[in-house]
């Protein structure tokens, strides 16, 4: 018996606008905390989760999701949050670099590294789209259930606690969500380009939006868009599918930029 | 019986000791200040009553249940969040149309519901802050140099409107200020601080209190002159000289 989910377009289509309906919420509020580069350090440090996992024959997204949630955790952490640029400069590159030559130091194992650098999304399974949709609901309903509190504390730390809110707590809950979404696109975008898929709608949502909901919902869409856009752009220019996404999100958040 | 009881307070930030030896005590519809030079602990004193920064000496009592209303000395809005009025007073807890309309007729700020949080002027902007601390009628009110960027009417303004709120809602007001003179007429009583508790009293105690004066000394003889001139003979004094 055949389905849909047989033919390898219907499902990376899928798998894109799961990646990109996770990542729309948790995109804005990085963009409104000016995460941007701690995204990038966890993503970065999700090769290291690749290497860990293939050495000790784990599942591909365990390790990662191990490794994302350490490296968010480290780096929450470690310092009071604000103006540590240069620590998470070093951090997202030497985790890189470390989880690279980690990969190289696995005998007898041949991977592919294009395909979690950049991502494989043509090569998605049925066990890899119900890990990323799982993964989506997750952390769209962590989202969604917190995000009175979330939004207070990111506008301002001391109004959130004088309403009886832990700002800490709610940085807990973007660090926790940021490492499930790492692990869900890495297959889809690859570890280099998923804080792309975070902040370019996000951005290219908000001159579109009024309100905070209205944003994260809109850059949904865009990424939806960019998504299905860049699938089939590389599908008919046969160019990488997971750079093509990001190229089609980097057009449309120019197009919102030019708009009158 | 008293909302916040401090006693023996002290904070360090970044290993640095910034209060030490704090006692205070906070009863309902008073509105207390506290002036003190830059750096003497006051932002401090009230972001530690808030619950912001955990005190290393001391301990503070905060009545069951005890609500607090607090507007921040500035709130920095990023440039990538969209946020109308509305929506702001929507955080953390959505209220009403009735109940937001409400809060912002009290200050006078109804024209500015459907406004973006960015585009207000300081002053439309500590209205904002103000009907947003208000809105769930709080207990204790905390105000960090709230009219700070606003010119002497504006301030004055502010002050009356703090009164009102006071009379209407009977909550306790704790407020921030570096605007000596003005402060001091809207005050029941207030604190000088310096890292520790110079002197306390009525204002016109403070104001005549040595430390006080060994604080603020001469640059504001012309303001406080004033204020004694109108003052002096209004009241009982407390004080010995």
């Amino acid at each position: 018996m055949s389905d849909v989910l047989d033919s390898f377009l219907v499902r990376a289509a899928l798998a894109g606008v799961g990646v990109a309906v996770a990542a729309a919420p948790l995109g804005c509020f990085v963009v409104w905390r000016r995460m941007a580069f701690f995204g990038d350090a966890t993503a970065h440090a999700a090769i290291l989760g690749v290497a860990l996992a293939l050495a000790l024959a784990l599942p591909i997204t365990a390790g990662v999701l191990f490794v994302a949630l350490a490296m968010a955790l480290f780096i929450t952490w470690r310092g009071d949050g604000h103006s540590v640029d240069t620590a998470l400069g070093v951090a997202a590159h030497s985790a890189l670099a470390l989880g690279l030559v980690a990969v190289s130091f696995l005998e007898g194992v041949r991977i592919d590294l294009n395909a979690f650098l950049f991502g494989d999304i043509l090569a998605v399974n049925r066990v890899d789209l119900a890990v990323i949709w799982g993964g989506a609901f997750l952390v769209v309903g962590l989202i969604a259930v917190r995000w009175q509190a979330l939004l207070t504390s990111t506008l301002n730390e001391d109004l959130a606690t004088a309403a009886g809110i832990d700002p800490k707590k709610e940085q807990l809950v973007l660090t926790l969500a940021l490492a499930v979404v790492v692990a869900v696109a890495i297959k889809v975008v690859g570890a280099l380009l998923i804080s792309a898929m975070l902040i370019i709608p996000a951005a290219a949502a908000r001159p579109l939006s009024h309100t905070p909901v209205a944003m994260a919902l809109i850059a949904a869409a865009i990424g939806t868009a960019a998504a299905l856009g860049g699938l089939f752009a590389s599908w008919r220019l046969d160019t990488p599918t997971g750079p093509s996404i990001v190229c089609a999100a980097a057009v449309i958040f120019a197009a919102t930029r030019l708009r009158p | 019986m008293s909302l916040v009881k401090i006693e023996g307070l002290g904070v360090s930030l970044g290993g640095q000791p910034v209060l030490h030896h704090v006692d205070l005590d906070l009863i309902r519809g008073e509105i207390v200040t506290i002036v003190g030079p830059n750096g003497s602990g006051k932002s401090t004193l009230l972001r530690t009553i808030l619950g912001a920064i955990r005190p290393d000496k001391g301990k503070i009592t905060r009545a069951p249940g005890l609500t607090i209303g607090y507007v921040p000395q500035i709130l920095q809005v990023d440039k990538a969040l969209p946020l109308s009025v509305r929506t702001f007073l929507d955080l953390p807890k959505k209220v009403s149309n009735a109940q937001a309309k409400d809060a912002l007729d009290r200050v006078g700020a109804a024209d500015l519901s459907r406004r973006q949080l960015r585009d207000l002027s300081g002053g439309q902007m500590q209205r904002v802050l103000l009907a947003r601390a208000v809105i769930g009628k709080p207990d204790l009110l905390l105000l960090d140099e709230a009219t700070q960027g606003l010119d002497q009417q504006g301030s004055a303004e502010f002050y009356r409107l703090i009164e009102e709120l006071r009379r209407d809602m009977g909550c306790a007001i704790l407020m921030v200020s570096h605007e000596l003179h003005v402060v001091m007429a809207a005050s029941d009583r207030v604190i000088c601080l310096n890292g520790h508790v110079c002197c306390h009293g009525t204002p016109e105690h403070v104001a005549s209190a040595p430390e006080y004066r060994a604080l603020f000394g001469s640059g504001t003889q012309g303001a406080l002159a004033l204020y004694r001139h109108e003052h002096d003979h209004a009241h009982t004094h407390e004080h010995d000289h």
